[in-house]
């Protein structure tokens, strides 16, 4: 046997001393921030936490039959398949005697509060990410630490900042939903067919009206697919979100999981799934009548 | 309506980062291979002048990759020049700054493209009237246009349909109809008819030379197929490697090659199709039969052949003799001669 130097075989550490001090260093640094700076950004959201609040509160009482109608509507203007309206009332007819009623609008009004704020920055950010290779080129990594960092991770942050209740639950969703609806923007807009858009050049066309007339038109079945994918992500985000003080089926699965209620929990679960189902659905019809015309059938 | 000429002068296109650099090289007799092999920029135009008349067609032709494309995106500066000059009305299409660009390509010129380039998510009516809408123009009165050159191309009862409901030929219809719509003096056409089929592409031919008949129209018309260029080209240019290499009628080209690549293009051409009574007339009258100096020989000969004559007199626009051919004449000068 050849004796292995010492120097291979422990990697060179930072000291103990040190590598406490630097952590320490950064979580004093940050809760600097935060005492600086976390009443403001509380502040700053504040109207969003009213807004959910109002939302929830509406849904809430909004007799259930009436939400029930108001759902099935939304199913059928969106799908057009009154198979899927007939399952969306089924399943809320099993979800509300099953006693999940509550919850199941507190979950609603967090993924649809989440799925607005997603798109109102995402689509935005993503046209914008579209007209520069260079945002393309900070954007797009940016966008892949979102999607691939554990969401445990990010929480802590928002805490140490928001403490804990909707608002940073709602945040922690967004961060993890919105990557799919900005890159598929992005993506939408430049696979926008050259031809086309040279002839509104050649008509013409200012930078505005090709946007509006050309470009989003033609971009929307990817961008549809990514509000689709925005959604499902927001879905798988309620139970990690209620962590952090989201309300909803969410925080009852984490209630299951740590006192070992498996009904509920399974049932609960259950619950997340229909919502995803339904809303899976919808949106994949709604973007597929969308393109109804954009195949190209002669040559 | 009188429709304005075009002037493309001394206009060069090097396509590359640095293109400006090697206009004085190419100025110099550099050729395309050598630019782009040592210093990996294309020459996509070369000291392009031409004089594209008012209200007549200019066809441009010339094999793949020589350059007809990058000409005619010029004349609505889709491409920017590297150098030289664009006049139309009096002034540099090169020069124009961005808004006034844009009411240039609004109002004064309107395309037509190969791959028909149509809007597949609106209806033909809404395709047809994409120019108008851009202009600004209010609605009623664009639905009204657009419907008026629906009618006119042949497509009434399919303005909602959507483009891929359609056939090739129908979709370039749409695609005229929207440029047509558009009221503008020039006309563009980059390779418009080239993806349809041979019978449907005569009948687009027939459309355009229609719609023209009526129109006067400056209309920049490229195509890569002689016959067409002959058919429709008041004047023609031919471009090779992104220089000029002839220009003139379809006559001239025909008759008198400028070198042995265009005389190897125009070997297999239907010259009775091309050449004109007065090209190829004797001096002298010939009985009481006669046609017009700018018959075309096919004419001429079928002419003969239905009165049995043996010569036939060439009479100019006010009826006077100038001339006489017989079908020897005739025949002799529509046999491609062998070189
Ligand atoms: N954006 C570009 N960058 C670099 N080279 C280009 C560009 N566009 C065209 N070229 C080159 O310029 C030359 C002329 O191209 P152009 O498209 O004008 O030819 P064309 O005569 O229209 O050919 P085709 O019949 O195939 O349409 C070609 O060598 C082409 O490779
Ligand atoms: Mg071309």
């Amino acid at each position: 046997m050849v004796d292995i130097p010492d120097y291979l075989t422990t990697f060179p550490e930072m000291s103990r001393t040190e590598l406490r001090d630097l952590k320490k260093g950064v979580d004093a640094a940050f809760r600097g921030f935060s005492r600086t700076y976390g009443e403001g950004i509380e502040n700053f959201f504040k109207p969003l936490l009213h807004f959910l609040v109002w939302f929830e509160k509406l849904l809430l009482a909004t007799p259930w039959p009436l939400m029930i109608l108001i759902l099935a509507g939304l199913v059928w203007l969106g799908a057009r398949s009154w198979g899927l309206v007939a399952g969306t009332v089924a399943a809320l007819l099993v979800i509300g005697y099953l006693g999940m009623w509550e919850d199941t609008m507190f979950t609603l009004a967090l993924i649809s509060v989440a799925t607005v704020i997603c798109l109102l920055v995402g689509i935005p950010l993503g046209l914008l990410m579209s007209k520069s290779d260079r945002l393309q080129a900070v954007i797009t990594p940016v966008l892949d630490l979102m999607q691939t960092i554990p969401s445990f991770v990010y929480l802590i942050p928002i805490i140490m900042l928001l403490g804990i209740g909707r608002v940073p639950g709602l945040i922690a969703v967004c961060i993890y939903a919105i990557p799919p609806v900005v890159r598929l923007t992005n993506l939408g807009i430049r696979l926008v067919d050259k031809d086309v858009l040279e002839a509104a050049d050649a008509f013409g066309a200012s930078g505005w009206q090709k946007m509006f007339r050309v470009q989003i038109p033609l971009a929307l079945p990817n961008i549809f697919a990514g509000i689709n994918q925005t959604i499902m992500m927001a879905l798988a985000m309620v139970v990690v979100a209620s962590l952090i003080g989201a309300h909803g089926l969410g925080s009852v699965v984490l209630k299951s999981v740590t006192n070992q209620y498996l009904a509920l929990g399974v049932m609960n679960g259950l619950a997340i799934v229909a919502i995803a189902i339904v809303f899976d659905r919808v949106s994949q019809r709604f973007g597929k009548r969308m393109q109804k015309h954009m195949e190209v059938v002669h040559g | 309506m009188a429709s304005q000429g075009i002037e493309i002068r001394n206009l060069y296109k090097i396509f590359g980062p640095k293109g400006e650099k090697y206009i004085p090289m190419v100025k110099n007799g550099m050729s395309k291979a050598e630019l782009n092999d040592t210093y990996g920029h294309v020459l996509g135009l070369n000291d392009i002048n031409i004089s594209m008349p008012a209200g007549k067609i200019q066809v441009v032709m010339g094999l793949s990759g020589s350059g007809k494309s990058t000409l005619i995106r010029h004349i609505n500066r889709l491409i920017e020049p590297t150098a030289g000059e664009v006049v139309y009305e009096g002034v540099d299409v090169c020069k124009m700054s961005k808004s006034e660009l844009l009411q240039f390509r609004r109002h004064k010129t309107a395309m037509v493209f190969q791959k028909f380039a149509l809007l597949p998510h609106r209806t033909v009516l809404e395709n047809t009237l994409f120019g108008l809408e851009i202009q600004g123009v209010d609605r009623k009165e664009a639905v009204k246009r657009a419907e008026r050159w629906i009618t006119r191309v042949g497509l009434e009862g399919f303005e909602d349909h959507y483009p891929n409901q359609l056939s090739g030929g129908m979709q370039q219809r749409v695609g005229l109809a929207r440029a047509l719509a558009n009221d503008a003096d020039i006309l563009l056409m980059d390779e418009a008819f080239s993806a349809l089929d041979p019978l449907i592409r005569m009948d687009m031919q027939t459309v355009l030379l229609d719609i023209q008949q009526e129109l006067h129209k400056t209309v920049v018309f490229i195509t890569h197929d002689l016959d067409e260029a002959l058919r429709l080209g008041d004047q023609i240019a031919i471009l090779r490697d992104g220089a000029v290499i002839q220009k003139g009628t379809g006559q001239d080209i025909v008759l008198k090659p400028a070198d042995a690549y265009i005389a190897d293009f125009v070997k297999e051409v239907n010259r009775g199709r091309v050449i004109r009574a007065e090209t190829v007339m004797r001096k002298g009258q010939g009985g009481d039969q006669s046609v017009p100096k700018s018959a075309l020989l096919e004419t001429v000969a079928k002419r003969l052949s239905e009165s049995g004559a043996d010569e036939i007199t060439v009479v100019d626009d006010g009826g006077q003799p100038v001339g006489v051919l017989s079908l020897h004449d005739v025949i002799g000068a529509m046999v491609t001669p062998s070189v």
